[in-house]
C-alpha cells in the first residue's frame, strides 16, 4: 500500500520527525485560504508517483492570489495516469542543503538497510550510480534495531558529522516508524537543512508490505484504483494480474511459468497483454473468472492458456475453459497447452469441445501469435 | 547420495492438521518419506494419517528424533513456526507458506542463522530427493532417480523441468525450490555448493528469475571459480517490465537491479550453459549427463 505525501507527513509529524506546516486543498479557494494563513507556500499535487516536479505538479505561490491561480492549473492535471484531485499547500522552506534518509529491505543481506546520503533531492538510485561514495548504509539488527552509536557511525561515514546531534534521533525515529508500519520503503527526500539550521522532511514516501496488511486493517493509503481499471478488477476477483502492453492474453499457473510464457510469446514474435497467475489448485470458477477478465480487455486479440498440473488438475481447468468459452461466447482465438496431473482427461474434454490442445509451450506460443496476427 | 534430504531423514510437519498440511503430508508419506510427527498446538496426543501429533516442536523432536520440518502454517504464524523449529534444534526447515510479512521474515532469518540451521523458502515448493523422500508440494509422479540436481526460485517451472527430464529418461538427485520471496533462507550459492560436493550429482540445472541478485552472486562466487560440473542456467521474466511485481513477491526489477539481462550475462560469463526454453534445458541436461534427450524409452 502506498501513501500520498501529506499522509506520510502526518505520520512523520506523529513520530516526532519535523515537517513543514501545511494544509490540504481540494479547490483553488481552499489553497488561497492556506496561503493566507501560512504565507508563501509550495503547492504540491497529491498523487502516489514520483516525478511530480518535472511534470509541473509542484509550484511556488507567494500570495493568496498566486496560490489560487497555480492550484487551478495543478488540479485536474494527469501525472503518470493519476488525475490530481487535491494539493498539499505547505510553508515554503528556505533550504540551504538537501540530504537523503531512507530505509528499504536489502535482499542480498536479508535485512533492512538504512541509507543516508549528503546528496538529497534526487532519486537515490541515481546517486548510487553517479556518487556511490556519497551513500552510507547501516544494516540494523532486525531484533534490536539501530543503536545510537551505530547511527552516529553512519552519519560520520556519510560526511555529515556536524549534524550528528540532530540527525541521530531522526534516524532512530524513522526506523521505529518503518517497523511499526511494516514499511518496505520509507524515505525522507529531501531531508532539508534550512536557513535557521533546522532539519525538516520536505518530502516523504511510504510503502507498506502487502503481506502485513492484516496488522494494519485501519489504514487507508492512496487511492491506486485509477492506475488501471483492469488491475483493479483483477484485484476484486483475487487474481494475480499485471497489465502489459501487447495483444496476447496469457493465463497460467505459477509465477515462474507465467513469466516464461510471456517470454515465449515474445520469442515467437508476439507481445503479451498481461501476466495472469491462477495459482495452485485452481478450480474451474477461477479459470472462468480469469478468461472473463481477459475477454473484457479490448487490447486482447487472442488468449494463450499454459497449465502445468501439480495440485492443479487438468480436467478442472478444462471445465473452466469450456464453460467460460460458452458463457462468454468467446470469439477470440484460444490456444491451450496442458500437462501434468489429469492431462489426458483435460485434453480429451477440450478436444470434445472443439479446442485442440498444443503439445508444447513453445508450440502453443507460436500458434497463438499466428492466430492473433492481423486481427 | 543426494543433498539435504534422504530416506533416512526423520520428517515432521508443522500445521499437519490443517487443510494444506494434511493433504501434502499424505502425499509426502505416499512418496516414501519417513514422516514421524506432526505439530499442531492444542492437538497434542492425537494422531492423523497414523502419525502422532505434538503440541510443540521440542516435544516432537524429543519423542521421535525428527531432524527435518516442513511448515504449512498460515502466513501470520509462519515466522514463529520457523523459529520454533530452529530453537528445537531441527537441522533443516522447509517453509512452504506464502505471504509472510517481510519484517517477520528478516527476524526469523536472523534467528535461523544464529541457530546455525538451514532454512529453505519461504514461498517455495520444497524439495524432493528422487526415489527417497519429499518435503513440500512437488508432485510425486514426475520425479525419477538419476544424476541431475535442480535448484529453482519457481514452483511450476521446476515441475516442468523435472517432468521434461524424467520423460527424456534423465533422472534427478535432489530438486530444490528455494522460493519466490525477497527474503529467503538458502540462496542459489549455498545450494550449488552442496551439489558441487555431492558425488551423485553430475550436472545442475539452475532456474532463476528476475529480481534481486542471487543469480549473479551464485555465478560470481560458486560457478565462476570452477564448479567442476556442468551448470545449465535458465532465467524467466526476460520480457517483464521494470517496477512490476510478477506474481512472486521477489520477482521485480527495481531500477537497474534484478534484470534478466544481468543474470544471463553473469551466468554466461561464469561458464554456465544458458538456455532460452525449458525444452533446451532438458536437452542440455540430458547431454551433460551423457544421455540423448528422448533416447531412453519411457
Amino acid at each position: 500500500m502506498k501513501f500520498l505525501e501529506y499522509q506520510v507527513k502526518e505520520r512523520f509529524r506523529a513520530a516526532g520527525i519535523p515537517v513543514p506546516d501545511g494544509r490540504l486543498a481540494k479547490t483553488p479557494d481552499e489553497a488561497a485560504l492556506a496561503a493566507g494563513a501560512l504565507g508563501p507556500i509550495a503547492v504540491k499535487a497529491q498523487v502516489p508517483v514520483g516525478g511530480r516536479g518535472k511534470a509541473g505538479g509542484i509550484k511556488l505561490a507567494k500570495t493568496a492570489a498566486d496560490a489560487k491561480r497555480v492550484t487551478g492549473e495543478i488540479l485536474g492535471m494527469t501525472i503518470k495516469g493519476y488525475t490530481v484531485k487535491e494539493v498539499w499547500c505547505e510553508t515554503a522552506q528556505d533550504i540551504t542543503r538537501e540530504l537523503y534518509l531512507g530505509l528499504t529491505l536489502d535482499r542480498d543481506a536479508r535485512k533492512p538497510v538504512l541509507i543516508l546520503s549528503a546528496q538529497g533531492g534526487m532519486e537515490i538510485e541515481e546517486v548510487a550510480e553517479t556518487h556511490p561514495e556519497a551513500i552510507a548504509k547501516l544494516h540494523p539488527d532486525p531484533w534490536r534495531g539501530p543503536l545510537s552509536f551505530e547511527v552516529r557511525d553512519l552519519i560520520f561515514r556519510a560526511g555529515l558529522g556536524p549534524l550528528q546531534a540532530q540527525l541521530t534521533p531522526l534516524v532512530v525515529k524513522l526506523y521505529a516508524l518503518a517497523r511499526s508500519y511494516d514499511a518496505i520503503t520509507i524515505e525522507i527526500n529531501p531531508l532539508a537543512l534550512t536557513q535557521d539550521g533546522g532539519l525538516v522532511a520536505a518530502d516523504g514516501k511510504l510503502e507498506i508490505d502487502e503481506n502485513a496488511m492484516f496488522r494494519h486493517k485501519d489504514l487507508h493509503g492512496a487511492d491506486e484504483s485509477e492506475e488501471d481499471p483492469l488491475e483493479a478488477e483483477a484485484r476484486r476477483r483475487k487474481l494475480t494480474y499485471v497489465r502489459l502492453d501487447g495483444s496476447i492474453g496469457v493465463i497460467g499457473n505459477g509465477a515462474g511459468l507465467v513469466m516464461n510464457t510471456l517470454d515465449l510469446v515474445q520469442r515467437e514474435g508476439g507481445r503479451a497483454a498481461n501476466f495472469l497467475d491462477i495459482g495452485g489448485g485452481a478450480k474451474a470458477e477461477v479459470v472462468h473468472s480469469a478468461l472473463e477478465l481477459l475477454a473484457g480487455d479490448p487490447h486482447v486479440k487472442g488468449i494463450l492458456i499454459n497449465i502445468f498440473g501439480g495440485i492443479t488438475r487438468g480436467d478442472e481447468v478444462a471445465h473452466g475453459i469450456i464453460e467460460a468459452s460458452r458463457d462468454l461466447n468467446l470469439k477470440l482465438p484460444l490456444v491451450v497447452r496442458m500437462t501434468g496431473t489429469r492431462e489426458e482427461e483435460g485434453r480429451q474434454l477440450l478436444r470434445e469441445a472443439g479446442i485442440t490442445p498444443e503439445a508444447t509451450a513453445t508450440g502453443a506460443a507460436r500458434k497463438i501469435v499466428e492466430l492473433a496476427a492481423g486481427r | 547420495m543426494s543433498i539435504l534430504l534422504s530416506k533416512d531423514s526423520r520428517v515432521l510437519v508443522q500445521g499437519l492438521t490443517g487443510r494444506e498440511g494434511s493433504f501434502h503430508a499424505e502425499q509426502m508419506k505416499a512418496y516414501g518419506t519417513n514422516l514421524v510427527a506432526g505439530v499442531s498446538p492444542g492437538k497434542g496426543g492425537s494422531t492423523q494419517l497414523g502419525i502422532p501429533i505434538f503440541d510443540t516442536v521440542v516435544d516432537a523432536r524429543q519423542e521421535t528424533g525428527a531432524d527435518v520440518s516442513g511448515i504449512f502454517v498460515p502466513a501470520p504464524f509462519a515466522a514463529d513456526a520457523i523459529m520454533e523449529a530452529a530453537a528445537a534444534g531441527i537441522g533443516l526447515i522447509v517453509c512452504i507458506t506464502e505471504g509472510i510479512p517481510l519484517y517477520d521474515m528478516v527476524r526469523a532469518r536472523a534467528f535461523v542463522t544464529d541457530a546455525g540451521v538451514k532454512l529453505i523458502g519461504p514461498n517455495c515448493p520444497g524439495l524432493v530427493t528422487a526415489g527417497q523422500a519429499k518435503v513440500g508440494i512437488i508432485p510425486n509422479h514426475i520425479n525419477r532417480e538419476g544424476a541431475v540436481g535442480i535448484v529453482s526460485r519457481s514452483g511450476t517451472l521446476t515441475y516442468e523441468v523435472i517432468q521434461g527430464l524424467s520423460q527424456a529418461g534423465v533422472g534427478q538427485t535432489t530438486s530444490v525450490g528455494i522460493g519466490g520471496d525477497p527474503i529467503l533462507g538458502l540462496s542459489f550459492s549455498e545450494v550449488l555448493r552442496l551439489f558441487k560436493n555431492d558425488p551423485a550429482t553430475r550436472a545442475v540445472v539452475m532456474i532463476g528469475e528476475i529480481g534481486g541478485s542471487d543469480e549473479e552472486a551464485a555465478a560470481d562466487e560458486v560457478i565462476s571459480p570452477g564448479f567442476g560440473k556442468p551448470v545449465i542456467g535458465f532465467i524467466s521474466g526476460r520480457t517483464a517490465p521494470p517496477g512490476k511485481r510478477m506474481g512472486h513477491a521477489g520477482a521485480i526489477i527495481s531500477g537497474n537491479t534484478g534484470t534478466a539481462a544481468s543474470k544471463l550475462k553473469a551466468l554466461t560469463q561464469a561458464g554456465a550453459q544458458v538456455c532460452d526454453t525449458i525444452e533446451e534445458v532438458v536437452a542440455a541436461a540430458a547431454a551433460a549427463v551423457g544421455q540423448r534427450s528422448g533416447a531412453v524409452p519411457r
